[in-house]
């Protein structure tokens, strides 16, 4: 039961805190998932992340019910899962019933001109810790600038950039 | 409202975002045209006007922006129930989907061939993250205050292993200085004024 109790709250609180969405959830997984509870290693972490950008939805999503499941199941995929949703229906909802004029509030505007460029350093320090583990050799560092090259200069899809770096890995072991 | 139109409306809010959950790889911002399609053209549950705000929203609110989504359009179209069903369908395909890979993949490293293809996928990730560093940091950081934020974040992470809830929260109640500090200039801006940049 209080692994359940665990995998809800852990995830409501990332849920709760990741603005801008996507790679600005990982380092609250990190935190949360890796160092804290120990449920899954950096290692498996970083293959969670390979298979959440080759599946569709939310990488929030696919990262929770993957992360669930192999903590305690189909319950623990479901409890992780509602976790992480749950936070963002319960603003939404609020926003929508009670604050319309929202965007448009010099508050937000300042709260976000912090938030939005400490998400950028919080990304930043998702790829230096991914980066510690996995950039070991000359190989792997060359598959780094490959696919850093082609994503930002070829605008590739993340897939086709993924498979290409699997086969470099079956080539160069 | 008929309950028999409100009923299709459920019923459509749910297959529409279970086909926008269902489609769109990679999440985030891949996901915005799809709705788009989806939202405004197909289904016309949303002017461009309201599309807009609620980008503006789903940016500014915690969560996935497929989530945020499904929840504002559903409630607009069919009240509770309405946001019920459309965020149940949005979740939907990456909850199954990453089930029956948990499920018939359960060690999917442990392969030798896996384990070679993950050898060249994991610096592929870390390159994503780049990308996602580069792209961001384009978009965002446009003033200096933006750039001594994301690097005094990343360093304070780093070096004295501050928790990111704590370091965003501490971020905000900066930007919110900063937000003042520039509006009260711009409010005493006069030609005699001295020592400002």
């Amino acid at each position: 039961m209080a692994v359940f109790v665990k995998l809800f709250f852990t995830f409501f609180k990332i849920g709760a805190f990741t603005f801008g969405g996507g790679y600005a959830m990982l380092p609250l997984i990190q935190v949360e998932v890796i160092d804290t509870h120990g449920w899954l290693a950096l290692n498996e972490f970083i293959e969670v992340i390979a298979i959440a950008e080759m599946t569709p939805g939310p990488v929030a999503i696919n990262a929770a019910t993957f992360i669930g499941y192999r903590t305690a199941v189909f319950f623990g995929a479901l409890v992780a899962t509602l976790g992480v949703v749950l936070p963002s229906f319960l603003i939404i909802l609020i926003i929508v019933r009670l604050f319309t004029g929202l965007t448009k509030s010099p508050w937000t505007k300042g709260i976000f001109t912090g938030i939005k460029p400490a998400v950028i350093g919080l990304i930043g320090l998702a790829l230096w810790r991914v980066g510690s583990v996995t950039l070991t050799d000359y190989k792997a560092v060359l598959i780094f600038l490959g696919a850093l090259v082609l994503l930002l200069k070829g605008r590739l899809h993340p897939i086709p950039v993924l498979i290409l770096a699997g086969l470099s890995g079956l080539l160069l072991t | 409202m008929p309950e028999r139109t409100k009923r299709t409306n459920l019923f459509s809010l749910f297959i529409t975002f279970f086909k926008v959950g269902a489609f769109t790889i990679g999440g985030g911002y891949a996901m915005v045209p799809v709705i788009q399609r989806e939202v405004i053209e197909n289904h016309q549950w949303l002017d461009t006007e309201e599309f807009v705000e609620l980008i503006a929203i789903a940016e500014m609110t915690p969560g996935p922006i497929a989530v945020n989504t499904a929840t504002f359009v559903g409630y607009r179209t069919g009240g509770f129930l309405g946001s019920v069903m459309a965020t149940l369908g949005v979740v939907l395909p990456s909850f199954s989907i990453i089930l029956a890979i948990a499920l018939f993949f359960p060690r999917l490293t442990s392969h030798p061939i896996t384990q070679r293809l993950f050898y060249g996928i994991r610096p592929a990730v870390a390159a994503l993250i780049g990308s996602a560093v580069f792209k961001l940091g384009k978009q965002i950081l446009k003033t200096k205050f933006g750039f001594v934020i994301a690097i005094a974040v990343f360093l304070v992470q780093l070096l004295l292993g501050v928790p990111p809830i704590p370091t965003l929260l501490i971020a905000a109640v900066a930007g919110l200085l900063y937000q003042y500090v520039v509006e009260e200039k711009d409010h005493h801006k006069q030609p005699s004024k001295t020592g400002g940049k």
